[in-house]
């Protein structure tokens, strides 16, 4: 049988592939991987779907023991990484046996690793996307002990592609970012802040939202509740930005004054709590 | 009133319209229009379209190709002459227990508005509700509509966990907790009926712009409905036409 046994979770992975699309109108969060450059780029290397399911680990790596054959790639954040005791490399197609275990040790840079396996992982599909969400599937994350089916791989040759990425720019703490809705709401002298300073990721975030540290002069009031999407920042009543993430509500009445590009989002996915960014403002075409 | 939007760029996938008007059923009704259009007649590739209060959001799944034809079509485009039919509104009722088991801060409504508790509920019993919009929570519905009197503060710290079918209020607003969950409104009764499962192909029976309106009943009443609906036994129709 195509399985893994999760023998300990990490400290927060689950299963994640590209989100549900068409579920805002039922008030259902997007989800998917925070980082999707990474997810998708693990999958690439094993010649899958970009949109099989991969495992999202944040902080901690799993201990993952393989009962089959597969490949396996690693890709975003750099851990120490581990196949029976053996360092292996990130971002790179391996083979696994069955038996193997795969252990995650140091993380060296970024935040969140994704686990592709050929085929990607097997798991109940809930409004058309396995990404696990409180109230939608039946478990938010993985749990020390479960255990994961995978799927037969379309092509089981797989892949000896080589892919060259440059993970240079992921890690980086410029964001670009879009001017929001409510942007030129904003004092000219706030607005041109938002851009002449760094701002700290705070411990609070996680897959809803990133707060930072900074406080901000806001004499903007709540707006008329409206819709926001992962990568709208915020500005509370008291003066923090906030970036939403990709689990965040599909409304929100905080003024929008910034949109995180879409790289910009997986580089913010990237980042310890303590660490800073700056944003870099980029208009787009009409 | 039909004005036209302003039409901006959210972000590299999406377009944000807006308009310049307030919570009203006759604005809701021009952005359904304005949704049912661009959904219909417009937008080729896979889109989502959600409206809000004043907003239409269409996101674009993967491919980004149209979104610069789009987004200038969608500035030519005449919205008070919009060539599409009006929503077609379905009208449901939904029972609602109001015993004090679930109506937690029913005495504390009761106290501050000076309001009995039997006019509280044919308070809220009467009008017809507006739902504009699905959000905070899966299936969590914005309704509309409330009676003035009923109007009240959001709780000052919320609540850690309310019963799924909780009935709330904050502010000018009236909504139901489709699940267990924290609230910061103010819980007057529980609806037995299940408004979000996941599982089901269409997993919330309502769209923005029904019509709900609410019916008091017993505990008893409530446990039946319950156990329909806990057996698959329970079918929510809508009302015949009003």
């Amino acid at each position: 049988m195509s399985k893994v046994v999760i023998k300990k979770a990490g400290f927060y992975t689950s299963i994640q592939d590209l989100g549900r699309l068409n579920v805002a109108q039922y008030g259902v969060p997007r989800s998917g991987a925070m980082d999707s450059f990474s997810a998708k780029k693990a999958n690439l290397l094993l010649n899958n779907s970009i949109n099989a399911a991969v495992l999202e680990i944040t902080m901690t790596g799993p201990v993952l023991e393989f009962k089959c054959d597969t490949q396996i790639a690693v890709c975003g954040a750099t851990f120490e990484l581990f196949i029976d005791d053996k360092p292996i490399s990130n971002a790179k197609a391996f083979q696994i046996e069955a038996g193997s275990v795969l252990r995650f040790g140091r993380l060296i840079e970024g935040f969140r690793a994704y686990i592709a396996v050929s085929g990607g992982f097997q798991s109940e599909i809930i409004l058309e996307s396995r990404s696990q969400y409180r109230g939608i599937t039946a478990h938010s994350r993985l749990q020390n002990g479960s255990e994961l089916q995978l799927l037969t791989p379309e092509d089981s040759t797989a892949a000896r592609a080589r892919v060259n990425f440059e993970n240079q720019h992921l890690f980086s703490g410029h964001l670009v970012v879009y001017k929001g809705p409510e942007f030129e709401l904003l004092p000219q002298e706030l607005q041109e802040k938002l851009f002449s300073q760094n701002f700290t990721l705070t411990p609070a975030g996680n897959r809803m939202a990133i707060p930072f540290k900074e406080l901000l002069p806001n004499s903007l009031n709540g707006i008329l509740t409206g819709p926001v999407l992962p990568g709208t920042v915020q500005l509370t009543p008291h003066g923090n930005l906030i970036a939403l993430m990709k689990d965040c509500q599909v409304t929100g009445g905080y003024p929008r004054v910034l949109q995180v590009s879409e790289m910009g989002l997986c580089q913010l996915a990237q980042k310890k709590p303590g660490e800073q960014v700056a944003f870099e403002l980029k208009e787009l075409e009409y | 009133m039909q004005l036209k939007p302003k039409i901006s760029r959210l972000g590299e996938r999406a377009i944000l319209l807006q308009w310049d008007f307030d919570i009203a059923p006759e604005n809701l009704n021009t952005l359904l229009k304005a949704k049912q259009f661009i959904e219909y007649h417009f937008v080729k590739s896979k889109v989502q379209v959600i409206n809000t209060y004043n907003s239409l959001l269409v996101t674009y799944d993967l491919s980004i190709e149209n979104i610069y034809d789009d987004l200038l079509a969608l500035k030519s485009l005449d919205f008070t002459q919009l060539k599409s039919e009006d929503y077609k509104a379905a009208h449901y009722k939904l029972p609602v227990c109001y015993d004090t088991e679930f109506g937690l801060d029913l005495d504390e409504l009761s106290r501050r508005n000076a309001l009995s508790i039997s006019e509280i509920i044919k308070r809220h019993t009467q009008p017809i509700y507006t739902l504009y919009f699905m959000g905070f929570l899966p299936g969590f519905l914005y309704l509309g509509g409330m009676d003035e009197r009923l109007k009240i503060a959001r709780k000052n710290e919320p609540i850690k966990s309310v019963l799924k079918g909780a009935v709330g209020i904050a502010e000018n607003q009236t909504g139901i907790y489709p699940n267990s969950s924290p609230a910061g409104w103010q819980i007057i009764g529980n609806c037995p009926v299940e408004l979000f499962n996941a599982t089901n192909e269409n997993p919330c029976p309502f769209k923005a712009g029904d019509q709900i309106q609410f019916y008091s009943v017993s505990k008893m009443e409530y446990e039946n409905v319950k156990e329909q609906v806990e057996s698959g036994n329970f079918e929510l129709k809508p009302e015949a036409d009003v």
